[in-house]
């Protein structure tokens, strides 16, 4: 009996170890679509076709503070995690809360600044330079959004299933993907917002 | 309502195309009458389409594949037709007409015939060689199949529906932009693209974890089967070269669909950011498809020649090197962009170091072959026709590869004999190689040997007629893609290309004729053994077709040849002493239905029915996130059940053994 119970957690284990591998891949292609992305706005920086650069476009304190939601949301995912372990299902909770809260402040000052460029006529269809850097910037927006979602529903498990097996898992691989996020926007600050404001 | 989708949509533009249309409309419906004529759908449903069993994906991939494949090929021989006939005069086809024939046979040959027949025999046979029960996500394996299956039906439905892209398989911009092309034609391209590329990129996931992380014990990596090693270098390319895809192609729809400014002419638009982003997919893609069909040879060759491979390690150092270097070629597909010339010198040099590998390659199966005794079965034929055919083909490249006379050949028909000289011997024959080898695997009879034969002559004779004329016709510096031309010195050449196309449609008519009289006298072939080919590798040790476990008790691996080395210990048939209980993955039917939505999808952003993607959208959330919470995917067999299962095994094989003496 015993031996059949450990077999089975071992399974368990490798289906977790496998997952969190294939997950890995996953970020890594979507490193490659993120570098391509990157790759075309360098080439696209100064195609402004006679419209706004990044210079009279971009507001530092906008990307300052959005920088810092998403660091320190990555932080409050890093706690989340740490509950986890220790089986403190209410303190996940509550962090996965606040890790929501301030990925979805990060969101909205982002859909304010992508809604205020549209008004002033610099949206994506007015510049190859303005479509490079809606498709760079909105596609990690995407991403976090997507993310969002996924706190939303893993929150909904850890209520409703508590931290079973499968449950850390997939709060592992979410973690994965909301540190990954948090690694590709400090390229888009280091690429995008400062050389475009310096 | 409809976007902009009306009763114009309907291909009434010329009889040809109509007839098209009819063809199809009919023989789906063909299908459907026979499948509810046998009463089959139930089966179906549960025992195929909403199968998680690696090896039911991969027959469903190869049959979309041969299906494919038939399509495609009806494209070629209109082309050759066309081409044939049309000196001075319009031939049969409209020039509209004959620009979506070129450019659906190119994407369906690579995407929709390619793709699947390859990632078809992975699935079949990888998880078999590594000896593990299925693949590491098997849910995930049977989303892939359904996303290929939804690209694979938009471009059939372009056949009824609107018309298909007229910008080449590679859709270069800024011909395939919303401005030279506002209709439906490249939509269909890009979404049948996007969605069947996500599924190959998960499919490459899929696998590089399964070969990494679910091998039998004792199964390191330099005790992988040639074929696994190929499998596992083409998995970790389509997990990292597909993403480009998805960008080239996802671009070019935001230009196309938000009016923006990737590669348009005007408002800082630069369109040769596109060949860079879809190239640096395409070449990985090449050796995506070319390096699991250099497995088979290896297996082919070692199998039917009764020896170990020769030089084992140099194969799979050369499969890593071509796998790494497939990398850093992309820009020898356009040499003629303007790039300076140390750029375009740089890329020559890497593009003729990356022949080397595949050189080593073929010298492995010259010298396996060397003193062996060779059984001439059709597989063995294919490979030999390879080997022969594609150096050929491989020095065309080299020559290709040097900028300078690149800049006379390209566009010309010499490239589209090269690339067709490396694709069909170096791919098409590698599959069809392993179709003719692993089909009692899957199945538990052997395919017609002497009809197989005959494919094998049409398909190889048929190749040289129809491929060898454009290489000189592109030395006379005939263009690619021409609807007509006015030189007459070109049409005999021409007409020796299309009798070539002529053969090999003799050819797939001996393949269609090779699977009747296969099933017709199955049971006259059923192999019980599981090994008809006095097999070395572990797919050979189990039942065929294996049962949905693979393998009652998971073997002990010793060797490079495993079941070589079973059969050495005389311990083949041995029975272990006791069953125990297998997790094996539930059916589910998430991923066709997840397929079906994908499709209906792609068809609404391609005819601008909004309200459609947002409620398609919407349901593929939905479905995504219940499956993802999911966590009773598994279910189990009994050691009882196993036990039956290997009893009757044993039975069948006993009985066939007192039969024979």
């Amino acid at each position: 009996m015993s031996a059949a119970v450990t077999t089975h957690e071992s399974e368990a284990a490798e289906a977790h170890e496998q997952r969190a591998f294939g997950f890995w891949l996953y970020l890594m292609g979507d490193a490659v679509i993120f570098a391509l992305l990157f790759a075309t706005y360098v080439i696209m920086v100064d195609n402004t076709a006679g419209g706004p650069a990044g210079k009279a476009l971009f507001s530092l304190p906008n990307a300052a503070i959005e920088t810092a939601l998403l660091l320190v949301s990555s932080t409050t995912f890093g706690f989340a995690s740490l509950s986890s372990k220790t089986g403190n299902r209410g303190a996940v909770l509550a962090w996965l809360l606040l890790t929501f809260v301030l990925g979805a402040g990060f969101v909205f000052l982002e859909l304010r600044e992508f809604a205020g460029l549209i008004k002033a006529g610099a949206g994506p269809d007015r510049s190859g330079f303005l479509s490079a850097f809606f498709t760079l910037v909105g596609t990690h927006g995407l991403h976090v959004s997507v993310g969002l979602t996924w706190i939303l529903i893993m929150s909904g498990q850890v209520m409703l299933k508590g931290l079973s097996v499968p449950v850390t898992s997939r709060l592992f691989r979410l973690g994965l993907f909301w540190h990954f996020l948090d690694i590709a926007w400090v390229g888009i600050f280091s690429i995008v917002y400062l050389p475009g404001l310096l | 309502m409809f976007g902009r989708l009306t009763i114009e949509a309907l291909p009434l533009y010329s009889a040809i195309a109509a007839g098209g249309a009819a063809v199809t409309v009919g023989g789906a419906l063909l299908v459907a009458i026979a499948i509810t004529w046998l009463g089959a759908w139930r089966y179906l449903w549960t025992d195929w389409l909403t199968s998680v069993d690696h090896k039911r994906i991969g027959v469903m991939y190869i049959v979309l594949a041969l299906i494919m494949l038939l399509r495609g090929f009806v494209d070629a021989i209109m082309m050759r037709a066309q081409q044939a006939m049309a000196l001075n005069s319009g031939g049969y086809l409209p020039p509209e007409h004959f620009d979506q024939i070129f450019s659906s046979h190119g994407t369906i040959m690579i995407f929709f015939m390619a793709m699947p027949f390859m990632t078809g025999l992975i699935n079949i046979i990888v998880p078999l060689q590594i000896g593990t029960r299925d693949v590491a996500f098997p849910f995930l394996n049977s989303l892939s199949l359904w996303l290929t299956a939804a690209g694979a039906g938009l471009v059939m439905v372009s056949l009824v529906i609107g018309k298909f892209s007229t910008a080449g398989w590679t859709g270069y911009p800024p011909y395939s932009g919303a401005e030279a092309n506002p209709g439906v034609g490249v939509d269909y391209w890009i979404w049948a693209i996007l969605i069947s590329g996500v599924g190959s990129t998960l499919s490459g996931i899929n696998f590089v974890v399964t070969i990494l992380k679910r091998r039998a014990p004792g199964l390191t990596l330099m005790r992988m089967t040639p074929f696994t090693w190929t499998a596992l270098c083409a998995s970790v390319l389509m997990a990292f070269a597909f993403p480009a895809l998805t960008v080239a192609c996802g671009l070019l729809a935001l230009d196309r669909l938000f009016g923006m400014h990737f590669f348009t002419n005007a408002h800082g638009g630069n369109m040769m950011n596109y060949p860079n982003l879809f190239w640096i997919w395409g070449h990985p893609e090449v050796y995506i498809l070319i390096l699991p069909a250099f497995g088979i040879f290896s297996e082919v060759v070692s199998t039917f020649s009764k020896k170990r491979l020769f030089g084992y390690e140099s194969l799979v150092y050369a499969t890593a090197a071509i796998a790494i270097l497939s990398f850093t070629v992309w820009l020898h597909h356009f040499f003629t962009m303007g790039s300076s010339p140390n750029v375009n010198a740089f890329f020559g040099i890497t593009t003729m170091v990356i022949a080397v590998p595949t050189g080593v390659k073929v010298f492995n199966w010259l010298l396996t072959m060397y003193r062996g005794r060779i059984d001439f079965h059709p597989s063995m034929m294919w490979t030999i026709g390879f080997m022969v055919t594609f150096v050929i083909g491989g020095m065309t490249g080299v020559l290709l590869a040097i900028p300078s006379a690149d800049f006379l050949m390209h566009n010309t028909t010499f490239l589209v004999a090269h690339f067709h000289n490396m694709i069909i011997p170096g791919v098409l024959f590698g599959y069809l190689a392993g179709y003719m080898y692993w089909f009692p695997k899957a199945f538990g009879f052997a395919l017609d040997r002497k009809w197989g034969l005959a494919s094998f002559w049409c398909w190889m004779i048929g190749f040289y007629l129809a491929f060898m004329p454009l290489y000189l016709l592109g030395f006379k510096g005939m263009p690619r893609r021409m609807e007509q031309y006015n030189d007459p010195s070109w049409q005999p050449y021409l007409m020796v290309a299309a009798s070539g196309a002529a053969l090999i449609l003799v050819g797939i008519a001996c393949m269609v004729m090779q699977l009747y009289v296969s099933v017709r006298d199955r049971r006259k072939t059923a192999d019980v053994t599981g090994d008809p080919f006095d097999g070395r590798t572990l797919e050979w040790a189990t039942a065929s077709p294996p049962p949905a476990y693979n393998f009652a008790v998971l073997p002990e691996i010793r060797d490079r040849e495993p079941l070589l080395d079973m059969k050495e210990r005389g311990v083949t048939f041995q029975r272990p002493a006791a069953y125990e209980d297998i997790h094996m993955p539930k059916n589910s039917a998430v991923g066709v239905v997840m397929g079906g939505l994908a499709f209906v999808l792609g068809f609404a952003v391609i005819w601008h029915i909004w309200w459609l993607v947002a409620a398609c959208g919407l349901a593929m959330w939905i479905v995504l996130i219940a499956r993802s919470s999911d966590d009773e995917s598994e279910f189990r067999i009994t050691a009882a059940e196993v036990k039956q299962i290997e009893d009757a095994r044993f039975r069948a094989l006993a009985s066939q053994t007192t039969s024979r003496t």
